[in-house]
């Protein structure tokens, strides 16, 4: 049977999603961009003294990228983890449960609207910094494959998390606990080389960080990481994290028991 | 004619406790049928698998021929469900609310006359605008009516939906389930209201336990037992010994026997009373009703 048998139903799914963030645009969109400002703001401040991490790009430029793809992974996390947990807790899941709706379809539509969320969170901190900063915007192709390799690894990981979870701090405590911290500690606000060696090292393994990096590589033309070792450790975060939500969507984990 | 629905052998356990054990029977295109049981019997767990929201742990079941397994989506498609709780999105409005459930079933503007006609008929029509959050139980429960049909399914499934539903409500429930089933869809209705089964269901099924009891066109399912009660009052004498048996309740000066329709007539035991001295004030007889059979068949 066709893994999209019924495109419209898809096609109604998806819009809901997107209705659930656009509905509060001020909460979804406003308030990332305005903590996101907040930390530019002050950071630059507090580092403007220092020499640039890389050739003619200034630090408060060199921070940019880095706060946008940390809210990216943030706000991909949350749309598809809060809206899955509401549905749960609420019990209207199973009005999509009943309807001829597939895991592809659902997984599809699910991320789809989380990737609509990010562009729209993305485009408004590029929007207001853009008075301010002149951001080259050297490899725009990798710039737009690491943004939607790494808010599908992120989204699909909010569909995980939101079938796993029972209720809301289930989310909050993945949240605090790993996203938010490990969002922080991948080179938003420094170059990992600049780090003890121990710590450069473990950054390396830290799949946000490549997020990070490669966007920044998009931005600039230059990172830490090589370009191809980025797209490739998001690639993977993205198949591996898109496989594990997709399987447990088909094999309908925890709601068909 | 392929049936309705067609349950083979359907079992399933949770842990250690079998809420299903091997239950099967057809449901006919067209039927208005019902499917009784006490709390805990597997009603809702039955329905869970017809619908495809849980997997049955052996047997199979189809609606109108479609496997729900194997040819999930056309299963899905036959089929409208109203879910025992009382389920909403409180992010949606009404009409935004069934026009989103078609949506999901893949029908679009086509779909809208028949919502606002849905919407009518279970006089919801001044609530169409009304977010899903400030709306009565009762109101939520007619919504969820509503979305199980906005495909317009062919067979369709309300699971206990009267139940805590005031009297008008319930009467304009019936009203609609009847109209829905003369034009020409399969209801299945499960409901605690044993005279509402009575009266609306040609056929019933019995659950108990996880198995079906009985299965039998109502009217048969009331002549099983040849009972029939009859409540007298009466004065000057205590009850005969010999009617003491047949004693099935005792209230307000008042006795009701259960008696064998076959060997004791009621001209009988009027005049048994009579010899040993007793003065009938007021006397009633009784058929049995479901409610007597339910608890006959059910009983532990
Ligand atoms: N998800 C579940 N986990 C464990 N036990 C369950 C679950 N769902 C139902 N049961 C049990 O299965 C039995 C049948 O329940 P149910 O189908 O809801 O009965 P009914 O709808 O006839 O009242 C009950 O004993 C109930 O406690
Ligand atoms: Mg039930």
């Amino acid at each position: 049977m066709s893994v999209f048998g019924n495109p419209y139903g898809f096609r109604t799914l998806f819009f809901k999603e997107c209705r659930r963030f656009t509905a509060v645009l001020g909460q979804t969109v406003g308030a990332p961009v305005i903590t996101a400002l907040l930390y530019l703001l002050v950071f630059a401040q507090a580092m403007s003294g220092r020499t640039p991490v890389y050739e003619g790009v200034s630090y408060s430029a060199f921070l940019v990228p880095g706060l946008i793809m940390m809210t990216v992974i943030q706000n991909a996390f949350a749309n598809t983890s809060s809206s899955l947990i509401q549905s749960k807790v609420m019990g209207n899941l199973v009005f999509v449960r009943l309807a001829p709706i597939g895991a592809v379809e659902w997984f599809v539509a699910y991320v789809g609207a989380a990737l609509v969320r990010c562009l729209l969170v993305a485009g408004a901190m590029l929007a207001v910094t853009a008075p301010f900063l002149q951001l080259p915007f050297a490899r725009p192709l990798e710039l737009f494959v690491i943004f939607a390799l790494g808010a599908t690894a992120l989204a699909a990981g909010g569909v995980i998390v939101g079938l796993i979870s029972q209720k809301f701090d289930h989310i909050a405590a993945f949240t605090n606990f790993f996203i938010t911290p490990l969002s922080f500690l991948s080179g938003v606000f420094y170059s990992v080389s600049a780090l003890p060696p121990f710590w450069a090292t473990a950054s390396h393994f830290n799949p946000f960080f490549y997020m990070i990096d490669g966007f920044r590589y998009g931005m600039f033309g230059q990172a830490d990481a090589p370009i191809l070792m980025s797209l490739a450790w998001c690639a993977a975060f993205a198949a591996v994290m898109s496989g594990i939500a997709l399987k447990m969507l088909a094999d309908g984990y925890s709601l068909r028991k | 004619m392929q049936p309705a629905i067609r349950i083979a052998d359907v079992r399933k356990s949770f842990g250690a406790l079998h809420a299903l054990n091997g239950v099967s029977f057809d449901i006919q295109q067209g039927e208005f049928f019902g499917l009784l049981g006490p709390n805990g019997a597997g009603k809702s767990t039955l329905i869970n698998i017809i619908a495809g929201l849980i997997q049955p742990s052996s047997g199979s079941i189809s609606v109108m021929g479609h496997d729900v397994i194997s040819h999930w989506r056309a299963a899905r498609q036959s089929l409208g469900v109203v879910p025992q709780e009382l389920v909403f999105d409180p992010f949606f409005n009404v009409r935004d609310m069934l026009r989103l459930q078609a949506g999901y079933f893949g029908c679009g503007k086509e779909s809208w006359p028949w919502i606002d006609e849905m919407l009518d008929a279970l006089e919801l029509s001044s609530k169409r605008s009304t977010s899903m959050r400030a709306l009565s139980g009762g109101m939520k429960r007619r919504v969820l009516i509503a979305q199980a049909l906005v495909h317009k399914p062919k067979v369709v499934i309300l699971d206990e939906p009267t139940a805590g539903v005031d009297v008008e409500l319930r009467r304009t429930l019936w009203g609609f389930m009847r109209r829905l089933h003369a034009q020409g869809t399969t209801v299945v209705l499960t409901t605690h209201y044993l005279e509402e089964a009575q009266e609306m269901c040609s056929r019933i099924a019995i659950l108990d336990q996880g198995e079906v009891k009985a299965l039998e066109p109502t009217r048969t399912l009331l002549q099983r037992h040849p009972f029939r009660f009859l409540t007298l009052s009466f004065s000057g004498a205590p009850l005969p010994e010999g009617l003491r048996p047949f004693v099935h309740a005792e209230a307000d000066g008042s006795i009701e026997l259960k008696l064998d329709r076959r060997t004791q007539p009621v001209a009988a035991v009027l005049e048994q009373l009579r010899v040993e001295g007793c003065v009938v004030n007021d006397i009633h007889t009784r058929e049995p009703d479901l409610e007597d059979i339910f608890v006959e068949l059910t009983k532990k």
